[in-house]
Formats: C-alpha cells, structure tokens, sequence
C-alpha cells in the first residue's frame, strides 16, 4: 500500500508525479469536454473521432518524409490526426443530413473506413525505409508512462482552453443537446454548436492520443460525464463533477500504475474510471439502481397497498397474491382475504377518501386538480383541512364497510 | 492467374469474402434498428476475450480463442442492456463506457501475463492478418480436386464458410420474425412474437460474425464490413429483401477489390511491397459507401431535397 | 351520500358484480396499474367491453388511453392487474386479437412495401417458414381492397400520405381475420376521405359479430361511431353504453377545467351530446 500512497502524494519520483499530474489534467479536460458530446446522446462520436485520426496520422509521416523532413515530428503527426479527424465529423455530419442514413450508421462507417485507410497507411509506413522505426503503435495503445514535460505542458495548456470554451458556451451547448428543434427557434445555428461540441471532442482526442492511445482516450471522453450523470439533473453540474472523475480517475489511476511493475498506465486509468462509474451507477442517491429500486419497489407496495384496500373498501375479493401477502403481513386481511378489523378500518379511511375525491372534483371542476386524482396522491396534499371538512359536511356521517 | 494465385490469393480472397458477408447479413438489420455500433462494441472486446480465454486454457489455440471472444462478446452485450435499462443510459453512452472497459481489462491482463513465448498480438487482433491465410501446398487449379491438398487449406476458410452458411440460414429461418420486430416491435409483441429475444439472438448473431472474422481481417475492419455494405445496399432498394442482396453484393466486391488492390495495387505505383489486405478491404467498402451516398437511386430520406423513384 | 351518476359505473364500479369477469366479454381488465416513473399512468382500472359492438376510450391527452390498450396487449409491462380476452388470459387469446398500433410508432422510412406490411398480419397463421402464396396472397389482396389501397400494394410505405399509413395498418389488423380488434388513435392526423373508409370497415366489422376498441380522442364523432365509451384520467371515470355514459358530467369530470367546458359548449352545438 505504501508504494500506492507515494504515488499518490507524489513522493514516489519525477516522473511518477510527472505522468500523474499530466494524466490528471487530461481526466479532467477529457471528462469536461465530453459532457457535451454525451448529453446530447453521441458519445460514440468521440469513437469515430478517436480512430478518424489514424490515416492522419500515417499520411502526416509519409508527407513528411516525403519532404525531406522528420517523420516522428510530434506537431505535425497532430496537426495530420487533427485534419483527418476533422474530415470524419464533417463526413458523419454530411452523410446524416444529405442521405437517409441514420447517424448511428454514418459514425459506424466512418469509424471503420478511416481505421481501415490508417491500416493500409501503416503498412505503407513499414514498408518504408524511414519507417522502420516509426513508432506510431503507440498512438494505438499509447505510451503514457513515457511522458515528458512538454507533453504535460501541452496537455496543461489544451486542456485549460477545452476546458474554459466548454464552460464559456455550455448555454448554448445545454439547450442544443436538450432540445436542438428549440434552440434552433431561439436563433442557435444547431449545426455549428454541433460541430463545436465535437470540435472539444477533437482536441482533447488529439491532445491525449499519444498518451493514451486511441481506444483509451475514448474512454476518458466517455466514461466520467456518463458517471456523473447519476449525480446531478443540472447540465452545468455535470460538467464539473464529470472533470471531477476523469481528473481524480487519472490521478489515482496513474498513482495505481506507478506503484507496482506490470500496471500499464492507459488501462489501470481506465478501470479507475470504469470503478468510479459502477459506483455511482449503483449508489447514487436519486439516479442510482439501488435508490430506484428501493423506489420502485416501495411504489410497487403502495399501488398494491392501495388497490387491496380499495377493493376490501368495495368488498371486492383480493385476486393478486402479492396484493394479499403484502396486506396479510400488515395484519389487514386475514389468509383468506377476509379484512381484519384494523383491515376494515383502513379501507374504511380509504373508501371515505374517494368519496371525498368526487366531491372535491364536483366542487373544483379544474384539471390542475382532476390531475392529482391518481389514486396514489393523498386528498389532504391537494386541499385544506378547512376544504377536507367542507367536503365531509356534505358527504355526511361516515358509513361502515360493507354498508355501501 | 494460374498456380501462384491459387497458392497465395484464392483463399485469402474467398475468406474475406464470407467473413464481410457474414458481417454484412446481421449488418442489415442493425443499422435498421439503429443498433450499428453495436458492431463497433463487439469487435472492441474480441480482445479481453481471447485474453482470458489463454489465461484459462494456457494455449494459443483457435477454439478456446473464438469461445472466449464470443463469450466477452455475450457479456458484453448484457453488460450494455444492465446499464440501459438499470441506469437509463442511452445506448451509445452504455456501450461506449462497455467496450472501452472491457479492452482496458484486456490490456492490463495481457501485461499481466508471461505472454513472451506465446503470440498475443494486440495488433493482430485489431488488424487480422488476412495475407498469411495462404494455401501454399496447392499446385495450381486442379488441387481443388485432390484430397489431400484440400486438406491442407486454412482452418479458417472452412470455420468463415461454415460460419457465414449458419448466419444465412438462420437469417432465412428468422426472417419474417427479424423483419416485423425491426419494423414494428409493438405490434410484433402484441402478436406473440418473441420480439426481444429476436433482438438479443441478431446480437449474438453479429458476436459470432464478429469473432470468427476478426482473426482474419482484424476486429476494426470487421466494423466497416458490419455497416458499410448495409448501408450502401440501403441507399440502392426500397425493398429489404433487395437491400440484403445488394449488401451481399458489395461485401463481395469489397473483399475481392479490397484483395486485388492491396497485394497487386502498389505493384502499379512500383513499390514492392503489399499494403493492409484487410485494411483495403474496409478502404474498398467506404468508397462504394461514399459512391452510393452521391449517386444511390435511393439515397435520401421521402420529402427530402432529391425524391426517390417510386420502386 | 354521493351523489348518483347516471352511468353505468356509478352502478357497477364499485358493487360486487363488477369484479366477475364476464366470459364473454371480448376485452376484460381488472385492477389494471401501469406507471412510468413514480407517476401512475393508469391506476386500478376496471373495464369491460361489450361483445359485438364498437368502444370508444376517451380522455383527456397524457389520461393513459393508449397507456391502457398497451398495458392490456403486453406491449408495455403492467405494475399490477390481470387481463382477460374472452374470459382467457391474454397469451392464450393473442390469435383472436387485432392491433393496429399508433401510425407514428414504427419507422415509415423501413425498406418495403405495402403488401409486405399488409402480409405481417399472417405471420401469426403461417409461422416462420409457411408459405405466404395461393390463398393467404389473395386475403393480403382482399384487406387492401377493403381499405381502398389494392392499387397502391406495391408502393414503398414511405410514399404513403397519413391517411393511406393508417389505411394498411387496418389493412394489415384486417389481415390478422381476429374477434376483436383493437386501435390506437386510428382516426388521429388522417384526412376526411380516409376517415370515412376506416369508420365504414370498422362497421362493416361489428355487423360481422366483431368488438372493436378504439382510443379516440375526437369528442364531437363519439356518438356517431361508437355504441359504448370507457371515460379515462389516470382512473376510470365513466363507462356505459353511449347513451348513458357520454354525458356532460361525466366528460366534465373526465377532462375538468374550463376549457372543457367550451368544448363541451361546441359540442352540443354540434349535438353530439345528450
């Protein structure tokens, strides 16, 4: 454990707290930028984004070597990724509007043709003598452990401007990707927010790419906005909690990966990610399963609650076995469906209530109140003590079960 | 195109051929339901799962490798539908945070693992190997007819056509079933129709074209051949029976194309050397993609700029 | 004492004799609860609809109408509540139901034709692997023929107008040769021509001995169609045959506020009300 607290206070060298650092601020731009691509349901873009970049990638070496130059120049093996994932999005985006193709189908395509043109591309590079040692595996897989300053000062510094233009425009961003056919009434050009979202999406694949590699940056775009979904119901808040998760995933996850041998960095990052999101997937307080299915179950018993005793109310016999188990257990029916006392009692309350219900529907002809009359709304929720005892002075003395 | 093309391209060429249409039969009906990237999710965990199937059995063999892809591939798909439906996830988000797990967990077991005396490529796995599929004892056509050279044909060439024969027979077993719960789920449901059960089997479908093609023409370029045939074979009919024909059709050519120019195309630009077979493959099928998205007698959506023909 | 509606319900709702369920009854729904969320949509509805006649369910939009048809198909899970068609459970009686689902619930984009479409109402009779030639073709031909699309058998749906959308899903229910059919909203968005065609095969259906139920959301053609109406918020409100049941209070009660009040004003202009 001591090895992994190093790491993680930063004790554990310079190029340790160098990758941890660096790999921080990329979790926290990639999980900050990607909100936006996944509330407005194409996150997979950031898929076709990711593998768009390889023919770039490949055609960026051949030219310049072609020109007499380096091939393993950094800058220009981005600048080539960039442009031809940039060709991808415009290519995804023209195919959705100008066919009948659905969207799914255009990112699906683009993804494996691009990949495909990068292979052949690839094989190319081998082929050639300068390509021996190219290196560019690594932009599959990534090398984050191989981080160097500069690398952190460029991801520092992309990420901080991806970062500041998500938060800069997430109005216009939040009502595109809530509803575009709205915004575009309010005077939004939909299809230039669109081409910015996926223009964040871009750079942060570009900035963290070499790193990473191409599979793994996805996930970095993917995984925290989709975790921090289950936290918060606000776009805004999403932003933040989402860099929150990537940032802390990359952190801890680098931390992870410094502390032992045999821990690539990409993957443990990825899996930290990919913890922190079946937590909150399961324990969020109001979006997470277990909430919701001690909701829905709780829900499930008072709709049965309620009908049992609506039809002992109407001496109805009780069909659904779970319907007569759960009023049995609170001591409302006996075995045989026949209502106990305390039975007869709360069927009684509850058959006065909907007597109450259609006077007050009588006497409030309203459908903000019709509304509420769901069988489940309690009738002292919708209306005053004074409006209750109104009620019940015209309904009369209260009849027994069984009477009616 | 005598003994060499025998020996070094035939069967290359026929195995590219029923992996894309394998691919592209349950490729149809995805891109109808709008599941497309389901394929891109498969083809990313072919890799954990042939990762834990040589961490369980200890050796590199074929049929421990497709089970153990084809089970990540089941869970896979589960995991996708739990996060779904528990976490009310659109579909896209579930399978990109699926897959991209999943290849991580891949990755670090393979690290992991003493795998330096064995051959676990991440690349292979992500870019197949379809040249090394040769059938080198042949002597030339007429060792189609003999026995004992037939015997030596690559494993994969009779697994990719038995594989491609069982999805086509269950695709015309299935088919009124698949074609009424991908146009009307509801009413499908409402006949008795066991619509998410069919659902679930054109996944598993896909996960098995999926991993019997990978180790032939890699797990990404299994995705373009998933989507891009369909997809072009959408934009040329109106009619779904049609559209699996033209799809057909084009997974072939892209094979054969997709082949010709890689071992023979850089030959006309005088280099030596053969590029990416299967990478060429998935180039070919975008471009008949891009060619019917400009000119398909179909292409774009009634009440669009450009209406179509009546049929 | 509560005061006494003039219906059916008022009767039958909550007395002992409503909760058998009548055999005979085509459509039959007992303690039926269906909630999205923790919102129910439609909670512990009783219904019953008649045999050989036409039903209406009405209500106002987002009262659960098409909520309840679904629930009742199996299309959409039910949180508690039990079925009966013909006195059966649902899965037993799926060959005697018809459904023609909502036009805008399935892809009019999907490659194929109207005839196809048409045909997906005997895949039930001819299984997987039957043959769909002889006979079985010509029924296809007749349920086209009978909503006046024979001549448009070929054409991709996506080149249908509303009208003619609905037409081959009745074409298609029609196909399915059921005891009861069911419709979800068949008359929303379609023009007066077709209208007239689906109301006079619906007719055409009852006096064959068929039920239909049909969710309907235009008030001022209840009572020239339909012989009983089923009024719905979230919670049955009414239910009865048209004359009882479709009175000024109970629409009231059913849609409340004021604005239906002025919708009630035209219609009695129009004199579709008791």
């Amino acid at each position: 454990m001591t090895p992994f607290i190093d790491a993680l206070l930063l004790q554990a060298g310079y190029n340790a707290a160098l990758v941890a650092i660096g790999a921080g601020l990329l979790g926290f731009a990639a999980g900050a930028s990607g909100t936006f691509m996944f509330l407005r349901k194409r996150a997979l873009v950031s898929d076709a984004v990711a593998h768009a970049t390889l023919p770039g990638v490949g055609l960026a070496f051949i030219i310049m070597v072609a020109l007499g130059g380096d091939g393993r120049n950094l800058a220009g093996l981005l600048l080539g990724s960039a442009v031809s994932a940039w060709l991808g999005v415009l290519i995804i985006e023209w195919v959705v509007r100008r066919t009948r193709l659905a969207e799914d189908a255009a990112i699906g395509a683009v993804l494996g043709v691009f990949f495909g043109i990068g292979i052949v591309l690839l094989t190319v590079i081998q082929t050639m003598s300068a390509g021996r040692q190219a290196g560019l595996e690594s932009f599959l897989l990534g090398s984050t452990a191989g981080m160097l300053f500069q690398d952190a000062v460029v991801i520092a510094i992309g990420g901080s401007l991806a970062v500041f233009v998500t938060w800069l425009l997430r109005r216009p961003m939040t009502l595109v990707a809530f509803d575009s056919d709205y915004a575009a009434a309010m005077g939004y050009d939909v299809r230039r927010v669109d081409l910015l979202i996926m223009g964040l999406v871009l750079a942060i694949t570009v900035t963290g790419l070499k790193l990473v590699g191409l599979v793994l940056i996805v996930a970095m775009l993917i995984i925290p906005p989709v975790a921090a979904r289950f936290w918060t119901e606000r776009a805004s808040r999403v932003i933040w909690i989402s860099g929150a998760i990537g940032g802390a995933s990359a952190y801890i996850g680098a931390a992870l990966s410094a502390s032992a041998a045999g821990l690539p960095t990409g993957p443990i990052i990825v899996l930290t990610a990919a913890a922190i999101f079946v937590i909150s997937m399961l324990f969020a307080p109001v979006r997470g399963v277990l909430a919701a299915v001690i909701r829905h179950r709780r829900f499930q018993a008072r709709v049965h609650r309620r009908q049992g005793l609506l039809a002992l109310a109407a001496a109805h016999p009780i069909r659904e076995g779970y319907t007569l188990r759960l009023l049995a257990r609170e001591g409302l029916v006996r075995p045989d469906g026949e209502p106990t006392e305390s039975g007869r009692a709360q069927a009684a309350k509850i058959a006065r209530d909907e007597r109450r219900w259609d006077i007050a529907r009588e006497v409030h002809q309203d459908a903000g109140l019709t509304g509420r009359y769901d069988g489940l709304t309690p009738i002292e929720e919708v209306f005053t003590a004074d409006e209750i005892g109104e009620f019940d002075r015209r309904l009369g003395p209260p009849t027994p079960v069984g009477a009616v | 195109m005598g003994t060499e093309f025998v020996q070094f391209s035939l069967t290359p060429i026929l195995i590219g051929i029923f992996s894309a249409i394998a691919c592209a039969l349950p490729g149809n009906f995805l891109i109808l339901r709008r599941q497309a990237m389901i394929s891109d999710a498969i083809s990313h965990v072919v890799l954990p799962g042939i990762v834990v199937a040589f961490l369980l059995t200890g050796v590199i063999a074929t049929i421990p490798m497709l089970l153990g892809a084809a089970g990540a591939a089941v869970v896979a798909v589960i995991l996708i539908e739990a996060i779904k439906r528990l976490g009310n996830i659109e579909p896209g988000a579930a399978m990109g945070v699926v897959f991209t797990s999943m290849f991580a967990a891949g990755v670090l077991v393979l690290e992991q693992t003493d795998t330096s005396n064995v051959h676990i490529d991440v690349q292979h796995a992500l870019m197949g190997n379809l040249e090394s599929l040769i059938w080198f004892r042949a002597e030339g056509w007429q060792s189609l007819l003999d026995p004992a050279k037939l015997a030596s044909l690559p494993d994969e060439l009779a697994r990719m056509a038995i594989v491609c024969a069982m999805i086509f027979a269950a695709m015309l077993v299935f088919w009124r079933w698949l074609k009424i719960a991908t146009f009307d789920e509801g009413f499908a449901q409402a006949l008795g129709i066991p619509a998410s059960a069919i659902g679930f089997g054109l996944v598993i479908a896909a996960a098995i074209a999926a991993v019997a093609a990978f180790d032939a023409v890699g797990s990404i370029v299994v995705i373009a051949m998933f989507i891009c045939p369909p997809a072009a074979a959408r934009l040329m009919t109106n009619r779904l029976e049609h559209q699996v024909i033209w799809s057909i059709i084009f997974a072939t050519a892209s094979a054969i194309f997709g082949y010709v120019f890689a071992g023979y195309g850089p030959m006309w630009f005088s280099a030596r050397n053969a590029v990416s077979a299967a990478g060429m493959m998935a180039t070919v099928s975008g471009v008949f993609l891009v060619l019917t998205c400009l000119f398909g007698p179909h292409r774009s959506r009634v009440g669009m700029k450009a209406q179509d023909d009546a049929v | 004492m509560r005061r006494q509606q003039p219906t059916i319900a008022a009767e039958n709702g909550r007395t002992a004799g409503a909760a058998l369920i009548p055999a005979t009854a085509p459509l039959a729904v007992r303690g039926l609860t269906v909630s999205y969320g923790e919102k129910p949509a439609v909670f512990s509805v009783d219904a019953s609809f008649p045999a050989e006649s036409m039903s209406a369910i009405i209500g106002p939009n987002g009262a659960g109408k098409s909520t309840l048809l679904k629930a009742a198909l199996g299309v959409i899970p039910r949180l508690s509540g039990e079925v009966y068609v013909f006195g059966e459970p649902i899965e037993k009686a799926r060959a005697r139901i018809a459904y023609v689902p909502q036009r805008a619930s399935v892809d009019w984009d999907f490659p194929t034709t109207v005839m196809d479409v048409v045909q997906m109402g005997l895949y039930r009779k001819v299984g997987l692997l039957g043959r769909l030639s002889g006979r079985l073709a010509g029924v296809a031909r007749d349920c086209l023929d009978r909503v006046g699309m024979a001549d448009f058998a070929h054409r991709q749906i996506g080149q249908l107008s509303g009208g003619q959308q609905q037409r081959v899903f009745l074409a298609r229910a029609l196909a399915q040769d059921a005891e009861l059919y069911l419709l979800d909203e068949p008359f929303a968005g379609v023009d007066a021509a077709t209208e007239r065609a689906i109301i006079d095969v619906l007719k055409l259906l009852k006096d064959e001995g068929k039920s239909v139920v049909a969710v309907h959301h235009d008030l001022s053609t209840v009572r020239s169609y339909f012989d009983h109406v089923f009024l719905i918020n979230v919670r049955r409100m009414a239910e009865g045959p048209v004359d009882v049941a479709f009175t000024t209070e109970n629409l009231q009660a059913t849609y409340g506020g004021r604005l239906a009040a002025t919708h009630l004003d035209e219609l009695s202009v129009v004199g579709g009300l008791a």
